[in-house]
């Protein structure tokens, strides 16, 4: 078995190295293997693996952007921003949950349903991702939150900025902010890369009109991180940037005073600027507190809201639907002047009623109204007058000019929640409701009743544009310095009396867009309105002012939510007998003052029964108070003027 | 045969001294020092736990590879049966004696040290069948009878080490027993044959398999399928190799390391953090590094005159460059995660030992290269 030979083993060596040969080419083509993967790697993918690297390496978290600030037309912040104390909990970093738990839970009086539910968040979430345990804590529970803080590990004492609305009064045209929803996300493509968790994003009114601009930037943390998610080392910080903010053209000083007035009441209040469509207050009553809804609305509050007969959560200024009633004596009076229906000095007897086919149409007052011209007609605000005016009229030309002075259409448009309205006429039944028009609703539409269907902010516009002199303007809630288009026109007037220019020149010269024919026709309706409010008969002349400077003229109006018997009529009942739900509508429109038009008014009272009596009192409280602040105004302007 | 006393006793301790091929010592020496930088990033730039304790075992084992590289390479060539049966013997007390971690026993508790018996079984073996394929004549080599005990020494030990279990091992194992088994001579057939048997064999080994290492095997061939679970630690690896670029991201910079990305940094993916802070120039040097000692104990088997040294160094030599060629495969993503250290490079007592030991031989070898063994 050994081998002993010289010549025998150096044959074997020989053997052996030969073999060894062998192996050594092997090894340089596993080498080349090796090479080839490591340039790969290194050099032609690098860049690649440098990014899943930094992928690794990096992870951010995002801050949530300042809100802007919403402020009124005096620079006065409606919606702003305050400093709020939370308490945030990082579970990676406790050593154990429940302990920290049962700690909070005897400093801050947590909800045993409250902390199930921070659980059941906890266990849907990366350990190192913060929860935030409490958003609005007062100081003195953050106080003492920091004062234990040795015993709380994990738990983050945060300062942060959310939003905070001054007062209720505005609450329905600012609308309020909540947490982001998965519905949010779904529906608005600008909160893509918002998607922090305990943002907050405008739900309704302004704040959710504004939303995308006003909401501001994300901002983010980067932090190195290891394998785990532990956060080593702070890379960089954008603090993002504040959303923009806005100023109104509300005046927030009227709003607060009106939302006094109306407490309690299921009514609304709109004011505008009847020459640049500035709208000066849109008050919805009651009110809510849209504080609730930052940090997430209480069950019980909710409830209540949503529980109230008086529906406080909607903006009945622009959802609210209303019959306009008699308001819409002054649009049927102006439709039959335009289309020279009627003359001014054309008369009607009213005995209380009229019949057609059989049918009655009472007037509102029983016994009659005697003789009655436009003027009179439209100042005690005889039914059967505009009845006769209505029937002669016809529906669709009512309806054509009603629609040119701003009914039927939404007033602002960008307000989800801002309806159009109705005005019907013959073609529009037809397709809504599949029926020919009768002419006893022509009468109905006559006096505002049957399938008209109005807003009050609609209804401020309509009598804005009478009041102007006809001409079309556009309604805004935001602060524009531009389209004074009309007031340029009127101190040319001014300056150039007894020099008023013919239509086609007002359209060049000045962008206007005249609403009527014969402006002689607008300033008999505008008359009209005055006997209405400030001659004895008229049907607001127990809220006259008589102070020159704050004299307004209106119009009232009533409607109708349920007809009367013919045995209630016999009774002689009152609008105060009903009960509440069944008693009319109660509205008012306005323009004021007198002598030199500034603003229109619009008051609805839900089941306020007759205008005269619970809506003009309210409007002339609210005119007195507008008027009172036109010069602060109007000097407001001119120092935004230069500083702008 | 006759060989003069003369030539043994002509060696004076300077003449050994002046023989050590000192470019190994030199490279063996560098690639120390480069390991206790990586290590010292592996502990995050702080004089730590692993750090420390690789300077010292290589400081240690360095230095008894200069002792032990005097040694006669007849001692070797005499004792080799006794040194495999040794190591035999250790790896059965693994079975009866072993501590565990991580599922499998592979480790003896010695005062000194945690010995794992299955990385100096590398050497025990390659040791075994140089002397035994020394020993055989030319014409004997394919005889059927003399290919029993070979076969023997090399299941035994395999074996052993697969029911740790320690697939990767085993498998490091077996081959420098048939790479010395194919420089000796055996015949390509025979190869093939025990290749064929083996893939016979396949299936039924896969059913001892423990669920992890079929989920490596599993990993290895699609790592994106599974990228938090098993493929985590491929993926991971070549983000980290191919983070580092040309030029690497800096000492005590690898943030996948850094960061704990990287898993098992000390031991089996220490190339992965050099090769993250120091780019593909810096995976080059280690190359180059290993291509050198390599082409060392290479060198050495040419110049040695006894085929048992022959053998032996042809043997280790390539042993080694498989045991850095499947380190660096599987943290290149090129083969599975089997678990191997990369020579003195990686963290591990047993494993420098091992090594240290084999080079202290292939040292003999080159000193005592015209001493006869027997």
């Amino acid at each position: 078995m050994l081998s002993s030979g010289s010549g025998n083993t150096v044959i074997k060596s020989k053997l052996i190295n030969r073999r060894m040969f062998l192996l050594t080419i092997s090894k340089a083509v596993v080498v080349v293997g090796v090479l080839g993967r490591l340039i790969s790697l290194q050099i032609n993918e690098s860049s690649k693996y440098k990014t899943l690297s930094d992928k690794n390496r990096f992870r951010e978290w995002k801050l949530a952007p300042e809100r802007g600030i919403i402020r009124d037309y005096f620079n006065v912040e409606i919606a702003s921003n305050k400093q709020v104390y939370q308490i945030h909990l990082i579970p990676e970093n406790t050593q154990s949950i429940e302990r920290v738990f049962f700690r909070l839970k005897t400093i801050l009086n947590l909800s045993d349903k409250r902390i199930f539910s921070l659980k059941k968040k906890i266990a849907k979430q990366k350990p190192w991702e913060p929860i935030i345990v409490s958003d609005n804590l007062n100081w003195s529970e953050f106080s003492r939150i920091n004062l234990f803080l040795h015993e709380l590990q994990g738990v983050e004492p945060i300062v942060s900025v959310a939003r905070v609305y001054n007062d209720s009064s505005s609450a329905h045209v600012l609308g309020y902010v909540s947490q982001l929803s998965a519905k949010d996300l779904k529906n608005k493509e600008y909160l893509k890369d918002l998607s922090i968790p305990g943002m907050a994003v405008g739900k309704i009114g302004l704040e959710r009109r504004l939303d995308k601009d006003i909401i501001g930037q994300v901002g983010f943390q980067r932090y190195e991180v290891n394998a785990y998610g532990k956060r080593i080392k702070r890379i960089q910080v954008d603090p993002g940037k504040a959303g923009k903010s806005f100023k109104t053209t509300l005046d927030l000083e009227v709003q607060k005073y009106t939302a006094e007035i109306l407490k309690d009441k299921a009514a609304s209040v709109c004011v505008m600027d009847i020459y640049n469509g500035d709208i000066i207050s849109l008050v919805s009553s009651p009110t809510f507190d849209p504080n609730a809804f930052v940090h997430g609305v209480e069950r019980g509050y909710w409830n209540s809201l949503i529980k109230n007969e008086k529906k406080p959560l909607i903006n009945k200024a622009i959802s609210g639907l209303y019959p306009p009633g008699s308001t819409i004596k002054t649009i049927v009076a102006l439709s039959a002047l335009e289309n020279k229906i009627i003359r001014p000095i054309d008369t009607v007897t009213c005995k209380g009623k009229i019949e057609l086919f059989g049918e009655k149409f009472h007037c509102w007052k029983k016994e009659g109204h005697g003789v009655m011209n436009l003027r009179t007609g439209s100042q005690r605000s005889c039914d059967v007058y505009f009845y006769e005016v209505a029937r002669k009229l016809g529906v669709d030309r009512l309806s054509e000019t009603a629609k040119k002075f701003g009914l039927g259409k939404k007033v602002l448009n960008d307000f989800l929640e801002e309806k159009s309205g109705v005005v019907p006429n013959t073609t529009w039944k037809k397709k809504y409701i599949g029926q020919n028009w009768y002419l006893g609703e022509t009468l109905h539409s006559g006096i505002g009743q049957g399938y008209f269907q109005s807003t009050p902010l609609q209804l401020c516009l309509m009598t804005a544009q009478i009041a102007n002199g006809g001409f079309e303007i556009k309604p805004r809630i935001l602060f524009d310095k531009k389209n004074d288009n009309l007031k340029a026109y009127l101190n040319f007037k001014n300056d150039n009396p007894g020099q008023p220019l013919p239509t086609d020149l007002l359209v060049s010269n000045f962008d206007l867009k005249p609403l009527f024919k014969n402006q002689e026709n607008i300033n008999i309706i505008k008359d009209a309105m005055y006997s209405s409010s400030n001659e004895p008969g008229g049907t607001s002349y127990k809220s006259r002012l008589e102070d020159k400077r704050f004299t307004f003229a209106g119009k009232t109006g009533s409607s109708q939510i349920k007809r009367f018997t013919e045995e209630q009529r016999e009774a002689e009942v009152k609008q105060e007998q009903l009960e509440y739900k069944n008693r009319d509508h109660a509205l008012f429109i306005a323009f004021a003052p007198v002598s030199d038009p500034q603003y229109a008014i619009s008051v609805v009272v839900e089941h306020g029964g007759t205008g005269s009596k619970s809506a003009a009192p309210i409007a002339k409280k609210v005119i007195k108070k507008v008027l009172e602040r036109h010069s602060l105004r109007q000097s407001i302007i001119h120092m935004q003027g230069e500083s702008i | 045969m006759f060989q003069p006393r003369s030539i043994q006793s002509s060696l004076s301790l300077k003449d050994k001294i002046l023989s050590i091929d000192y470019i190994l010592v030199l490279s063996i020496l560098i690639l120390g020092v480069v390991s206790i930088f990586a290590m010292y990033s592996t502990d995050g730039g702080e004089f730590k736990y692993h750090t420390k304790s690789h300077i010292l075992r290589f400081i240690i084992f360095f230095f008894l590879f200069l002792i032990f590289s005097l040694v006669q390479i007849r001692f070797w060539h005499s004792t080799s049966y006794l040194i495999y049966f040794t190591f035999l013997i250790l790896l059965i007390g693994v079975k009866y004696f072993g501590i565990s971690s991580s599922g499998s026993q592979r480790w003896l508790d010695l005062p000194f040290i945690n010995l794992q018996p299955s990385e100096l079984m590398k050497i025990g073996l390659i040791l075994f069948l140089a002397k035994y394929y020394h020993r055989v004549s030319i014409e004997n080599i394919n005889r059927l009878k003399f290919l029993f005990l070979p076969i023997f020494v090399l299941i035994i030990p395999v074996l052993l080490v697969v029911i740790q279990p320690d697939l990767g091992t085993s498998l490091l194992i077996a081959a420098g027993g048939v790479v010395v088994a194919w420089l000796a001579g055996v015949r390509v057939k025979f190869f093939t044959y025990g290749l064929l048997i083996f893939i016979s064999l396949l299936p039924i080994a896969i059913s001892f398999l423990k669920p992890y290492q079929k989920a490596r095997i599993l990993t290895f061939l699609n790592p994106e399928k599974d990228p938090l679970g098993a493929g985590y630690q491929i993926i991971q690896s070549k983000i980290a190799i191919g983070s580092g670029g040309l030029f690497g991201k800096g000492f005590l910079n690898g943030s996948q390391s850094y960061l704990d990305y990287l898993p098992e940094k000390h031991t089996d993916f220490i190339f992965t953090l050099f090769s993250e802070e120091f780019g593909f120039f810096g995976s080059i040097f280690i190359l180059l590094l290993y291509g050198v000692i390599i082409s060392r104990i290479v060198r050495v088997g040419h110049i040695t005159r006894s085929n048992f040294g022959k053998l032996y160094c042809f043997g280790f030599g390539t042993a080694f460059f498989i045991y850095v060629v499947v380190n660096m495969g599987m943290v290149l993503g090129l083969l599975p995660i089997v678990g191997s250290p990369l020579p003195i490079m990686s963290y591990g007592g047993s494993s420098m030992m091992a090594i240290m030991l084999g080079l202290s031989i292939v040292m003999s070898c080159k000193i005592y290269k015209d001493v006869p063994v027997n």
